[in-house]
């Protein structure tokens, strides 16, 4: 697709959808949001882009492989699972550092999670879309 | 509180989340897969050594009470399931070093074999309905991949219809479950099964519904009657690491959990259990007849998992017995034969894949001549083959005697006949294969190129470890037996499981 | 109401077998949303249907107040539909390659394969 209204609009939306994404993942912490909607959201906005302007181009914005990030994604998971074990509670206990930090709020251990389940959304998405889009 | 439940998940996931990170890192991603499946038969070891006396090892996750999260929790059927999960993985792991061609692996088969483990050891140790659907679904989505990798003609054609038939069978485990929470208010296993209990006095047709509901969705994932013809379509396509782990680990997660559903999660569906004997016997005689007209070794090897499904839910289903001892005999033995069954289909679908690297072909009218220019590989197919029809003094014979013996005592006459049979079957399509692919003169002067030294030790050196463990389990049956026994009674005694695994919040 | 989506859980089912048993492979897909739609809904009916409140917590409370909806089915259906999102999008996958491989979606050429 060549239309020039939907490149530029892509490309103006692009970088506002991914922050809207991760104010989206910070509120769901106890609001609604939340890191599989935010994943979601960053998902849809590089799979506009990659029907705007090819997934070619799309896989060069995004820098890295969809699977890398997927990969990163469970391994914040699995950090978070092992964080409570480290801390001598439950597996996947929610531990929260006693310092806020500015914009952020407290950081915390479910937090950690949540980021991994934005990255796997991301990664997994991306990468079936780029492989649907391409021949 | 241990650790030890969630490890035989977080082993595999990590190991999985690592190799997704290595993507383009071949080298990294074969050691994190020999690594992983290691650590998850080292987990496995740890957790039967911990619950072979007896014990059931729980863990709330996240730390909180059995009502409001989800609880891990490992009984000894348990801790065997995970540590052959992890056997096999291991094994799979090892052959594939050598047997899995390059752009297969750069296509993620560690990763997703590491997923697809994660999914199925999640299963073995669960004791959340839901959570149990989860992984199941985890597993899937691995096996899913695995079974596509590659994309030839037949294998796209094989996934389609295993991916086709186990999203319906998702589909009704979830309404169970969903069902099931409606009607209990609670998904944890042990909680069920209690109030399931009281429940059933008052809408026994309820209970039952959702006992066929549960039966159907586990039926398919194990492939039996009338559930059966995915199987072969399907498992015989991929290469045959991905068929051997298959073949080994899931449809067994079926038998699993039939197993723990229709013991302790449902202990008031017993009198309706006569319908699993004759799906059983149906499967058994089914699989095996299959099997006999097949000439392609996978497809062979693919109906006798279908007909040794057969056995195990013949096995689950003579557990009606009022006779304690037959009931304990019948489950003592559905646990000794999924564990021997485990090892022996996955070791024979890994020969299946020597025989292939040394003549070029699956079918068995081009193979030929190998009893002569391999004989250790004629040795380490007839460990398995023999055992796998039952014959003394290998694995399979005890498993096979223990089915009969229970069958004899409570009577079904039909079933034990059906039994001996398909065994009988099994002997004759094993010699078929011994025939066609040992013993007669090879068709041709071998056209095809003999693989190197170190591929052949690759993949020899799994085979020969899991047909030691055939032989030792046949040779001294007494510790499985003992742990199969040791497992049975925890079956045999839903409450003290209940209770154990629901905690004490009442 | 609950009668009501009874029956449109029926029909969900009943759409869903008819287009699994078309022999194009696009209406399998169609087939399998339908049916997951489906159970998804016939969990959220059981689990009950209230007007309650939202099951939170107060501050300086540990149960949520009375007449509050069980947050539990609910919970189910969007890890069940976030399960079905991602099974479905590997199985469009999963057709695209086969059309491609196979040069057709029909299903009955996909026989040929079975001796």
């Amino acid at each position: 697709m060549s239309s020039v209204i939907l490149r530029t609009a892509t490309r103006l939306l692009l970088p506002l959808l991914l922050v809207f994404s991760a104010f989206i993942l910070l509120r769901g912490h106890n609001e609604p949001g939340g890191g599989f909607i935010g994943g979601l959201l960053s998902a849809g906005a590089l799979s506009a882009y990659a029907l705007a302007w090819g997934p070619a181009e799309a896989r060069r914005v995004l820098r890295v492989d969809p699977r890398t990030l997927l990969g990163a994604g469970l391994l914040c998971v699995c950090a978070a699972a092992f964080a409570g074990i480290a801390a001598g509670r439950e597996v996947l206990t929610g531990l929260w550092a006693p310092f806020e930090v500015p914009g952020l709020g407290k950081v915390s251990t479910v937090l950690l999670f949540d980021l991994g389940v934005h990255l796997g959304v991301v990664g997994a998405t991306l990468s079936i879309l780029f492989n649907l889009g391409e021949d | 509180m241990s650790l030890l439940p969630a490890l035989p998940v977080l082993v595999p996931l990590s190991a999985a989340a690592l190799s997704f990170a290595a993507w383009k890192r071949l080298a990294v991603q074969q050691a994190i897969g020999v690594a992983g499946t290691g650590g998850l038969l080292a987990a496995g070891v740890a957790l039967l050594a911990k619950t072979a006396g007896g014990a059931v090892l729980v863990l709330p996750v996240g730390g909180w009470p059995a009502r409001f999260g989800i609880a891990l929790a490992a009984d000894t059927l348990s801790a065997i399931m995970v540590l052959l999960a992890g056997l096999m993985g291991l094994a799979v792991a090892v052959y594939a070093l050598a047997d899995v061609d390059r752009p297969r692996k750069a296509f993620g088969f560690y990763p997703f074999l590491h997923l697809m483990l994660a999914g199925v050891a999640g299963s073995f140790v669960t004791a959340d309905m839901f959570n149990m659907y989860v992984w199941f679904e985890v597993m899937l989505l691995g096996s899913f991949v695995l079974l596509a990798l590659g994309g030839e003609r037949d294998q796209m054609a094989g996934a389609m219809k295993y991916v086709t038939l186990n999203l319906i069978g998702s589909a009704l485990f979830l309404s169970a479950a969903g069902v099931l929470y409606a009607v209990t208010k609670t998904l944890n296993m042990g909680e069920v099964s209690t109030r399931l209990a009281l429940i059933a006095g008052h809408h026994p047709h309820l209970v039952l519904a959702l006992g066929a509901l549960f039966l159907t969705s586990f039926a398919i994932k194990a492939g039996l009657f009338p559930f059966t013809f995915w199987l072969p379509a399907s498992y015989a396509t991929p290469p045959v690491a991905v068929s051997a782990v298959f073949a080994g680990l899931l449809t067994k997660v079926g038998v699993y959990a039939l197993l723990r559903t229709f013991t302790v999660v449902f202990p008031v569906m017993e009198r309706n259990f006569r319908i699993l004997l004759l799906l059983a016997g149906i499967t058994m005689v089914l699989g095996v007849l299959g099997a006999v007209s097949r000439f392609e070794i996978r497809k062979i090897l693919s109906f006798h998992i279908i007909s040794q499904i057969g056995y195990m839910v013949a096995a689950l289903g003579l557990s009606i017995s009022p006779d304690p001892e037959i009931r304990r005999l019948a489950l003592a033995g559905a646990v000794f034969y999924i564990a021997h069954h485990i090892v022996v289909k996955t070791n024979l679908f890994l020969v299946g894949g020597v025989i292939r690297r040394l003549t070029g072909s699956f079918d068995l009218k081009r193979t030929g001549g190998l009893a002569k220019s391999a004989p250790w590989l004629a040795v380490l197919f007839l460990i398995p083959a023999l055992s796998l029809a039952g014959v003394p003094p290998l694995s399979g014979f005890w498993a096979k005697l223990m089915v009969i013996r229970a069958g004899l005592s409570a009577g079904e006459w039909l079933l034990v006949a059906a039994a001996i049979a398909a065994g009988l079957l099994t002997l004759i399509s094993m010699v078929k294969i011994w025939n066609e692919a040992f013993w007669k003169p090879a068709p041709s002067p071998a056209p095809h190129p003999r693989p190197g030294r170190g591929t052949l030790l690759a993949m020899t050196a799994p085979i020969a470890v899991l047909a030691l463990v055939t032989v030792l389990i046949g040779l001294w049956p007494q510790p499985l037996l003992d742990v199969a026994g040791r497992a049975a009674d925890q079956l045999l005694d839903p409450a003290g499981w209940a209770k154990a695994v629901a905690g004490d919040l009442r | 109401m609950a009668g009501l989506l009874a029956i449109l859980v029926g029909v969900l089912f009943g759409a869903g077998v008819y287009l699994l048993l078309r022999r194009s492979l696009i209406r399998l897909i169609f087939g399998l949303a339908l049916i997951s739609h489906a159970v998804n809904l016939l969990v959220f009916t059981t689990g009950g249907l209230v007007r309650g409140n939202p099951p939170l917590v107060p501050p300086e409370a540990q149960v949520p107040p009375a007449g509050h909806a069980d947050p539990i089915p609910q919970a189910l259906v969007l890890t069940a539909i976030v399960i079905g999102f991602g099974l479905l999008a590997f199985t469009c996958v999963l057709v695209k390659q086969v059309v491609k491989t196979l040069g057709t979606d029909d299903t009955d050429s996909m026989r040929a394969n079975e001796e």
